[in-house]
This record gives C-alpha cells, sequence and structure tokens, in this order.
C-alpha cells in the first residue's frame, strides 16, 4: 500500500505546526480589512481636510465666522489696542498661561495665536457647547478691547479665548491647528 | 426502521427533540424550595423575547440615516398602525430588563449562586450583561435626538483619554471626527445584528452551563436526596408563567399609562432632533446606566474615572473566586456578609439617583463615599466572609 509502514511523527508534527503557524498569520492579516474599514472613509477625509480662508479683506477689529468640520471658527484681527491689553497680567484670568491643552504648542502664549494679530479660536463655549458672542460693553470687559460673552450661562473670555473667574465655563476656549501659507492665507487644520 | 415507525419516531431519529425535553425540562430535577426571585430568570428570557420581535418589526419602519432617523420614529410614533404601541414595548422593554437582570443579579448575590461549582454560570450571565449595556447605549442612538447624539458624544469621547491611541481610538469607533453618519450606522448594525446574536449565543451557553450543574436554591446546599426536588416542567413552567402573567400586567401598565415614566424611561430632551452646534442643559444618563456614569464623574482625575467605572463592572466578574465563606447563601452567612452586601445595594442604588442629579460638591463627596463602599464589599470579601462565623447549615432543604 505504501513504501513504508511507519509514519514520520516528526515530518507531521513540522507540517502540522506549519499550518497552524501561517493560518495564524492569514488570520492576523485578514483583520486588516475589517479594522481598516471602520475608519474615517474617504468622503469624511475630504469633507474633514484642511481649508484654506482669505484674510485679505479682514480689517484690524473685524471678526470673520468660517465653518470647519461642522464647527463655528472665528477668526479675528486684533487692534493694537487689543494686542497691550492681551500682554498685561490680568488677576481676573482662570488660566492666564494656558497650562490646560486647549491649544496647540505654538499658541501657548498670551495672544494664544501664531502671529498677535490674528486670533483663530473655535467659537464653542466650553460649558455647555453654546455659541459665545463678541461684547464691547461689559463690566468684567476692558473698556478698550471688550471680550466674548457667552449668552446661556454668562460665561466670559478675553481675546484670546482666556476664561474668567467666577463663571461657570471650566477651562479656555479650544484653538484649532492651524498655519499661514502666506501673509493674507491662512490653512485652518495643518500645521507646519 | 420498521413501516409502524410513526411521525414521532421519524422526528425523533433525526432529531433530539424528546431528549432535549427530558434533559431540559420533564426529567429537569430543581430544588423545591425556589423562591420569587427565581423566576427573573424566566422573566429576562421573555423580555428578550419581547424586544427580538418588537425590535424586528421597529426596523421595517426606521431609517438609519441622519437626515431621516428622527423623523422615520415620529412616523412609527403617528403614522404607522400600532406603531406607538411596539415602540413603547420596546422602549419600555429596554428599561424592564435591566429591572428584571438587576434582580436575577440581587439573587445571585443573595444566595451565593455563583459559588463553586456555577462559577462559569456567573461569567456567562456576567458578560450577558456587558452585551447588554452595548446593546442598549447602541439602540439609545438610533432615536437621533439630542440626549442620543449628545449621550453617544460624550461616552464614546471617554475612550480619547486613553494614553497615545486615545484620539484615534474615538474616531475609529465613531468612523468620523464627531458622531454622525457612520456611528448611526454602525451602531444600528450592531443594535439589530451582532449584539442580539450575542445576547442568544450566551443566553444558549449560560442555560446550557446552568442545567449541567444544576440549580442553586435559596438554602445554598447541594441538593442531594430526591425529595427535595422536582421536574422542571410542569411544577416550575407553571410557576414562571404565573410570574410572567403578573409581569406582563405591570409591564403593559406602563406601556399603556406611563411609556416615559416621568422622564426616566424616555427622556423629554429627546424629543429634540439632534443638534450638533447646541449641547442639551444637562445630558443625564438612562437610570440604568446612572450608577457607572456617576462613578466617572465623581471622580475629578478623568482617566481614574473611567478606570474606576471599568473596574466596577470588571470586578463583578471575579466574585466567585473573592467570596470564601464555606456557605453559599445570605441566610447562613454571618453579620458582615449581610451588613456588606446591604451597603453595597444602598451604595449603588445612591449612585444611581446621584448620576441623574446636576454635579455639585456635596453630591460630589456622597458619590466618592458610595464608591469606596461599593468596592469595599467586593475587595474585603476575601476577610469577611473567611472571618465571620456563620450560622449551621441544613442537610436538607427547609421550605
Amino acid at each position: 500500500m505504501s513504501d513504508t509502514d511507519t509514519i514520520d511523527q516528526e515530518r507531521r508534527r513540522a507540517l502540522g505546526s506549519g499550518i497552524r503557524i501561517l493560518g495564524c498569520i492569514g488570520a492576523a492579516c485578514a483583520i486588516v480589512p475589517f479594522v481598516s474599514s471602520l475608519k474615517p472613509n474617504q468622503q469624511t477625509l475630504d469633507a474633514n481636510k484642511p481649508i484654506d480662508i482669505d484674510l485679505s479683506a479682514l480689517q484690524p477689529g473685524q471678526q470673520m465666522t468660517v465653518q470647519w468640520r461642522g464647527k463655528p471658527i472665528w477668526i479675528l484681527r486684533r487692534t493694537q489696542a487689543m494686542i497691550t491689553q492681551l500682554e498685561q497680567d490680568n488677576p481676573e484670568l482662570r488660566d492666564p498661561n494656558s497650562l490646560v491643552p486647549q491649544q496647540p504648542a505654538f499658541a501657548q502664549n498670551p495672544w494664544r495665536s501664531l502671529h498677535p494679530d490674528y486670533l483663530v479660536l473655535v467659537g464653542i463655549c466650553t460649558h455647555l457647547g453654546c455659541i459665545p458672542e463678541y461684547r464691547s460693553q461689559d463690566p468684567m470687559f476692558d473698556a478698550n478691547a471688550g471680550g466674548y460673552y457667552c449668552p446661556c450661562h454668562g460665561s466670559r473670555f478675553d481675546l484670546s479665548g482666556r476664561v474668567y473667574r467666577q463663571v461657570p465655563a471650566p477651562i479656555n476656549l479650544e484653538v484649532p491647528i492651524y498655519r499661514f501659507i502666506n501673509d493674507h492665507t491662512l490653512r485652518l487644520g495643518e500645521t507646519t | 426502521m420498521t413501516k409502524r415507525s410513526g411521525n414521532r419516531t421519524w422526528w425523533a431519529d433525526r432529531l433530539p427533540l424528546i431528549a432535549v425535553w427530558k434533559n431540559y425540562c420533564s426529567e429537569y430535577f430543581v430544588p423545591k424550595n425556589l423562591n420569587f426571585y427565581y423566576c427573573f430568570g424566566a422573566l429576562a428570557l421573555l423580555v428578550l423575547g419581547n424586544q427580538f420581535l418588537t425590535g424586528l418589526w421597529l426596523s421595517f419602519f426606521y431609517t438609519p440615516t441622519v437626515q431621516s432617523a428622527f423623523q422615520s420614529v415620529e412616523t412609527i410614533m403617528r403614522d404607522v398602525n400600532y406603531g406607538w404601541l411596539l415602540r413603547y414595548m420596546h422602549s419600555t422593554g429596554a428599561s424592564a430588563f435591566f429591572l428584571v437582570i438587576y434582580v436575577h443579579l440581587f439573587r445571585g448575590l443573595l444566595y451565593g449562586s455563583y459559588q463553586k461549582p456555577r462559577e462559569l454560570v456567573w461569567l456567562l450571565g456576567m458578560g450577558l450583561f456587558l452585551i447588554l449595556l452595548i446593546e442598549s447605549f447602541c439602540g439609545y442612538l438610533l432615536p437621533w435626538g439630542q440626549l442620543s447624539y449628545w449621550g453617544a458624544q460624550v461616552i464614546t469621547s471617554v475612550f480619547a483619554t486613553i494614553p497615545y491611541i486615545g484620539e484615534q481610538l474615538v474616531t475609529w469607533i465613531r468612523g468620523d471626527f464627531m458622531v454622525g453618519q457612520s456611528t448611526l450606522q454602525r451602531f444600528y448594525a450592531l443594535h439589530i445584528i451582532a449584539m442580539p446574536l450575542l445576547l442568544i449565543l450566551f443566553s444558549f451557553l449560560h442555560i446550557v452551563a446552568l442545567h449541567h450543574v444544576g440549580s442553586s436554591n435559596p438554602d445554598g446546599i447541594e441538593v442531594k436526596d430526591p425529595a427535595d426536588k422536582i421536574p422542571f416542567y410542569p411544577y416550575y413552567v407553571m410557576k414562571d408563567i404565573m410570574a410572567m402573567l403578573l409581569f406582563a400586567v405591570v409591564f403593559f401598565t406602563i406601556v399603556f399609562f406611563f411609556p416615559d415614566m416621568g422622564g426616566f424611561f424616555l427622556e423629554p430632551t429627546n424629543a429634540e432632533p439632534a443638534n450638533p452646534m447646541v449641547t442639551p442643559l444637562h445630558i443625564t444618563p438612562l437610570w440604568y446606566m446612572a450608577p457607572f456614569y456617576c462613578i466617572l464623574r465623581a471622580i475629578p482625575d478623568k482617566n481614574i474615572g473611567i478606570l474606576f467605572m471599568f473596574a466596577a463592572m470588571g470586578i463583578l466578574f471575579f466574585l466567585p473566586w473573592l467570596d470564601r465563606s464555606p456557605v453559599r447563601s445570605m441566610r447562613y452567612k454571618g453579620k458582615l456578609s449581610r451588613i456588606a452586601l446591604g451597603l453595597m445595594v444602598g451604595s449603588f442604588v445612591t449612585l444611581g439617583y446621584l448620576g441623574m442629579q446636576e454635579l455639585n460638591p456635596l453630591n460630589q463627596s456622597i458619590a466618592q463615599g458610595a464608591i469606596i463602599l461599593y468596592f469595599a464589599y467586593f475587595l474585603l470579601m476575601p476577610l469577611y466572609s473567611r472571618l465571620e462565623s456563620h450560622l449551621p447549615v441544613p442537610t436538607r432543604i427547609t421550605l
């Protein structure tokens, strides 16, 4: 019937473990499409990719709002008076040095921005997600600069999005990642 | 096969129906002292059936897209014939499921049903509990109301605090950078396919494992004398049917007259469509998740809070090895065990209540105390269960 009556146990074991190892590797590789398909798809990535914003029409003291990743993003071109005010110590602020990681590393400065002239913020209150508004006349704010006031529960933020003490919002407003690709064009969602 | 073999043998030769019926019902002998608490396993099965049937029917009318989900639920409520009944039976069924399971769990703690040789019955049951939590969490997103949306947003972002992979993991779970179409669609698939299949599989294993080792009983002793046992069919089948009828009276009273249960079963905030731009004033979890949510919230450090929340569920799995008492039932355990169980149940209810309240410093301190009591029940169990003196255990069951 066969060439030999003896079974080569060594060979059988080697073949058996070879099949088991290859099978496990195959099974491990088969996980890739299942896991990867659950990641954001190309359409979602396209809808969330960085956008370029033209700032050439923005005058000092003016603010524009753009929508990005479903969130309102403010871009404020600050006046010299506003910048000067930010650089002074303000004991009313809860986190004046931006210790809570609500901003990229490049924005951990008094202006909380890449360039002191331009402030870029996610315009969503860190209390319960309402949208704050700019106010010039407010007892808490500097008369020359103003600040942001949340109409829902009265949280207040200065012109770099730093939260005041004695308001419900716990932390500063979030700064998104961005970079300037030239003097008047800002790219949102990308750093250098 | 002989010519005379009838219909019955034709089937019996091809499927072990009669053998299974005998093994699981007519000749499955159960201690005759089982009390009211022992009906809740059967009730859980009944609710599972209710969820399966009403859920299947709801899926005929529901649309899992962010544009139409909320509207399709409104259509079910207003325009589909008896749609309101199907939906209220399903939403009340979700709360009833947890109520029944919590009593079922308490029964296990009370009579030591998790002790040797029923460890695997306990582990499979705990697995069922976790699957049920995921199942209800996925289902809660589907109406696409404000609380659906923000609840999912908050709970998925819990994973963001995991070091290194957190942010990517959250994006992977959501399939997007925020809860959106991808999230809704995969939660729907999990809710109607993956989790129900797992629930059925685990229920099957739970029952097979139980029948292999036999039911425990309120005395917590191994029943040896055949005179102390009665067959599951007809005795306990009848008892369970009686419990099911009583349950149905309460269940349908809620379905017909109090379907939202004052905001506990269906929350008013969820009658508003999801709006990613506005967070609701108070995000409250559903009552059955509130104790765990409270643990997450009461601990000021986010990472430790999450760790404790998962530990609160995970520690239940170790119960069979934490209990070192030589007796099973609370009837014969010592004072310490009784006090510890009472404190644990009290702290769990307290956490549930506080989890639905607004967070303030007083609530937070009470919740932290309750967390300590909850964990003390488990972590100190190896000590007090061994040290305390227990009452003499009878050799035969008491009625």
